[in-house]
C-alpha cells in the first residue's frame, strides 16, 4: 500500500541550484583540485550555450529526427481496469532511439563537447543503457569513446556490451571496489583527471559535482514538459500523481521538474528495496540511507556507520547506485516528493504483468515504478489519473528474468 | 608555533627539504603501520601522511586504491586511523602527522567530534582530497578550534585565481600535484613542475610540497630543488606488496628507499 496519505509540501517560486550548485544542504562541488578546472570550463561553457538559440535549434532538431521526440502519452485502458483504482498514463521513454530516456541527456552533453572542441568522450554505465546512449551519439559525431563499466555488470548486461563495441565504443571493465555502478564512475574520473585537456565526461545521471545534476536535469526536463501538455491535451487536465523509478534519479527528476510548483500533482519516486529494506540487500538511499558525500555532491548516501559506501542489491542494475541525485535529497527534505520503494519480486510481478495486459515489455527499473503505480492507483478513484515515466524498454532485461526463472534462452 | 611551522622551520635551518612519506594507515594492519611509522622517521622522514582508507579513492591510482581495500577488509576505519597516531604520539611528539583521505569518513563522524579526537590525538593537518575551499568553510571553523591544519592541493590546471583561493584558507603546506592523472601515475615533467612552483611561490608564502609520480631517489631529489617537500606515497607500498607475508622485509625496503631519497635529496641541495 502507499506508505502515507500526507498531503506533500506546496512549493513557489523554485529557482535552484544557487550558482554553486547547491539544493539547500546538498549538491554542491566536491572534487579534487585537479578537476576543478575542467569543471569550471564545463560550467561556463553550459552556461553560455543553454542559451544560445543555434544550440538550442540544433538540440531541438536532433531531439526531434534522430530520437524520435514527442514521446507518446499512453492511457494503459487494460491495465487501469484491471486495477480497479485510477486511470494509469505511461510516458512511452522506452520508444526513444536506444530505448530509454538516456538518449536525451547524451544528445545534448555530446552537442556541448563537440563545441568544446573536445574529441574524446568516456562515460559510466551500469545497466550498459547510458554507455549505449553515449556510444549513439558518439558514433553519430565521430567522437572517440570509451565507456567503464563494473567487471559484474559486464557479465549481467552481455547484449549492451556488445551494442557498445558494435558502435565503436571500447568498453573497459573495471575491477576495482565492489565492480559496479559506483566504482565505474571511479574510474571515469580518474580517466578524467589523466585525460582532462582533449577528454568530456558525459555522466548519465543528475549525480556527480556542480553543474552535472542541473544540466542532467535541464536535458531530461523535456519528458515533463511535454508530458504535462500531452496530459492537458488527452485528459483537460494534469495528472493527479506521477511517478518515476529512482535510481541516480535522471528520468524522475526530468519527470518532475516541471510539475514541481503544480500542487494539485502529487509526487513518487520509488526506489529499489531489493530484497526489502528490512534485510539491508536494496538499492533506497532516500528510504533507508543517511547525508554524506560521493562523487562530487552532498545527498542521501547508503554506507557504513564509518562513511564507507556499501555494496547495494536490486535485480535491476540500473538502479543498483549506493548515491542518488542531490535534488530528490532535497525534495524530500521539503516533503514536496515522496520517495517510496519497491522489492525485486514486486518489480518482476510489474514486468510480467504490463508485458502481458499491455503488450509492453517495460525495462526493470521502470517496472518498479509501474508496481508502485498500481498500488498507488488502487487508492484512487476511477477519474483521477496517474502518470508513470515509462523510462527504457525491457528487451536488454529478457536474459535475465529467463535466468531468474530457470529458462535457457 | 605548530609542529607542522616548527618542522619547516628546523628543515630550512639545516638546508633540508622534507621527505614526507605516505603510507595507508592499516596496510596491512595496524600494528605494521605503527611500527612503520617510527622506522620511517629513523630513515629521514621529516613528518608523516597517513592514509585513511575509503571505498571510493577517486583521485588515486591502483596501488592506492588496493592498500585501501586491504585496509578496510582489515576492519581499519577514520576512528582507527586516530587511535594509530594516539600510540604513536606516546613516543614520539615531534613528527608531524598529517592525514590525507576523502570526505565521508569525516562527514559521518561529524566534523566537531573527528576535529577534536584528531587534535587530542596528535593529528597536526588533514588533507581531504575531494573538499576545495569553496566548500570548506565548515570543516575549517572545526580545524581553526582545535588547531588542525587543512591542507590543500594545487595542480597543474590550477590558475592564478584558484592558486589565490587555495592559499587564503590552507596552512601548514600546500601539496602540489606534480602531474595530470592519479597517484602513482606515469611520468611528472620536471620544467613544468619548476614553472608552476615558481608561480605558486609568487602568490603564497607557505611551503610547498610535491606529490604523485615520485617513485625513485632521483627524481625526489630533482624535486628537493624545486619545492620544499617530497611526498613518495605508491612507490613505498609497492614495498609492503612486493613483501606480501614478509613484514620486516616490507619494512626494510621502505626504510631503505626513504634512506636513499634522504640522502639524495641532501646532497642535492648541499
Amino acid at each position: 500500500m502507499p506508505t502515507s496519505k500526507t498531503k506533500q509540501a506546496k512549493v513557489t517560486d523554485y529557482n535552484l541550484p544557487d550558482e554553486r550548485g547547491h539544493f539547500g544542504p546538498y549538491g554542491g562541488l566536491f572534487v579534487a583540485e585537479t578537476l576543478m578546472e575542467s569543471i569550471e570550463e564545463l560550467k561556463e561553457a553550459y552556461a553560455k550555450y543553454i542559451q544560445d538559440p543555434n544550440f538550442l535549434a540544433e538540440l531541438d532538431a536532433d531531439l526531434h529526427d534522430y530520437v524520435g521526440r514527442p514521446s507518446p502519452i499512453y492511457h494503459a485502458e487494460r491495465l487501469s481496469h484491471e486495477t480497479g483504482g485510477a486511470q494509469i498514463y505511461l510516458k512511452r521513454e522506452d520508444l526513444n532511439h536506444t530505448g530509454a530516456h538516456k538518449i536525451n541527456n547524451t544528445i545534448g552533453q555530446a552537442l556541448l563537447a563537440k563545441r568544446m572542441g573536445k574529441t574524446r568522450i568516456i562515460a559510466e554505465t551500469g545497466a550498459g543503457q547510458h554507455g549505449v546512449a553515449t556510444a549513439t551519439v558518439a558514433a553519430r559525431l565521430g567522437l572517440e569513446c570509451v565507456v567503464y563499466m563494473g567487471a559484474e555488470d559486464i557479465q549481467r548486461q552481455s547484449p549492451n556490451v556488445y551494442r557498445m563495441k558494435l558502435l565503436g565504443a571500447k568498453v573497459v571493465a573495471v575491477t576495482s571496489g565492489s565492480q559496479t555502478l559506483k566504482d565505474a564512475l571511479n574510474e571515469a574520473l580518474r580517466d578524467w583527471v589523466t585525460n582532462i585537456d582533449n577528454t568530456y565526461y558525459i555522466i548519465g545521471t543528475v549525480a556527480g559535482p556542480h553543474p552535472y545534476p542541473a544540466m542532467v536535469r535541464d536535458f531530461q526536463t523535456i519528458i515533463g514538459r511535454e508530458s504535462r501538455e500531452q496530459m492537458i491535451n488527452k485528459t483537460g487536465r494534469l495528472p493527479d500523481a506521477i511517478v518515476a523509478c529512482v535510481g541516480g534519479g535522471s528520468n524522475a527528476i526530468g519527470l518532475f521538474y516541471p510539475f514541481i510548483e503544480d500542487e494539485s500533482v502529487s509526487i513518487y519516486g520509488v526506489e529499489a528495496a531489493g530484497l526489502g529494506i528490512e534485510t539491508g540487500h536494496h538499492s533506497a538511499p532516500l528510504c533507508a540511507g543517511k547525508p554524506g558525500v560521493l562523487h562530487g555532491n552532498r545527498t542521501y548516501l547508503m554506507a557504513d556507520v564509518n562513511g564507507e559506501i556499501i555494496e547495494t542489491n536490486s535485480v535491476s542494475a540500473g538502479l543498483d547506485y549506493p548515491g542518488v541525485g542531490p535534488e530528490h535529497s532535497w525534495l524530500k527534505d521539503i516533503g514536496r516528493a515522496e520517495y517510496v520503494s519497491i522489492k525485486d519480486d514486486e518489480a518482476l510481478e510489474a514486468f510480467h504483468r504490463l508485458t502481458r495486459v499491455e503488450g509492453i515489455i517495460p525495462a526493470l527499473e521502470s517496472s518498479h515504478a509501474v508496481a508502485y503505480a498500481v498500488k498507488l492507483a488502487k487508492t484512487m478513484s476511477p477519474d483521477q489519473s496517474v502518470l508513470v515515466n515509462l523510462s527504457g524498454r525491457g528487451d536488454k532485461d529478457i536474459f535475465t528474468i529467463a535466468k531468474l526463472e530457470g529458462i535457457e534462452l | 608555533m605548530s609542529r607542522l611551522d616548527e618542522c619547516f622551520k628546523s628543515l630550512q635551518l639545516s638546508h633540508q627539504k622534507a621527505l614526507i612519506p605516505f603510507i595507508t594507515a592499516g596496510d596491512p594492519n595496524a600494528d605494521f603501520t605503527l611500527s612503520c611509522m617510527h622506522q620511517m622517521v629513523d630513515a629521514g622522514a621529516s613528518m608523516i601522511e597517513l592514509g585513511v582508507p575509503f571505498s571510493d579513492p577517486m583521485a588515486d591510482g591502483e596501488v592506492i586504491q588496493q592498500a585501501s581495500e586491504r585496509a578496510l577488509a582489515n576492519g581499519m576505519s577514520l576512528k582507527g586511523v586516530i587511535d594509530i597516531v594516539k600510540s604513536f604520539r606516546k613516543t614520539n611528539q615531534k613528527t608531524p602527522v598529517i592525514l590525507m583521505g576523502y570526505l565521508n569518513p569525516i562527514e559521518f563522524m561529524g566534523y566537531e567530534v573527528f576535529s577534536k579526537a584528531a587534535s587530542e590525538a596528535g593529528v597536526d593537518g588533514v588533507l581531504t582530497v575531494d573538499i576545495p575551499p569553496e566548500e570548506s568553510a565548515d570543516l575549517i571553523e572545526a580545524y581553526a578550534r582545535y588547531d588542525i591544519a587543512p591542507i590543500f592541493l594545487l595542480s597543474p590546471t590550477s590558475n592564478e585565481s584558484r592558486i589565490k583561493k587555495v592559499s587564503a584558507v590552507a596552512k601548514g603546506y600546500i601539496y602540489y600535484v606534480s602531474l595530470k592523472g592519479v597517484t602513482g601515475a606515469g611520468h611528472l615533467e620536471l620544467e613544468h613542475v619548476e614553472q608552476k612552483i615558481r608561480q605558486i611561490k609568487q602568490l603564497t608564502s607557505l611551503p610547498i610540497a610535491v606529490g604523485f609520480g615520485v617513485k625513485n631517489a632521483d627524481i625526489a631529489a630533482k624535486i628537493a630543488k624545486i619545492g620544499d617537500g617530497v611526498v613518495v606515497g605508491s612507490a613505498l607500498i609497492n614495498c609492503i606488496t612486493d613483501y606480501v607475508g614478509d613484514e620486516r622485509q616490507g619494512q626494510q625496503a621502505i626504510s631503505d628507499l626513504l634512506n636513499d631519497m634522504r640522502n639524495a635529496m641532501d646532497s642535492a641541495i648541499q
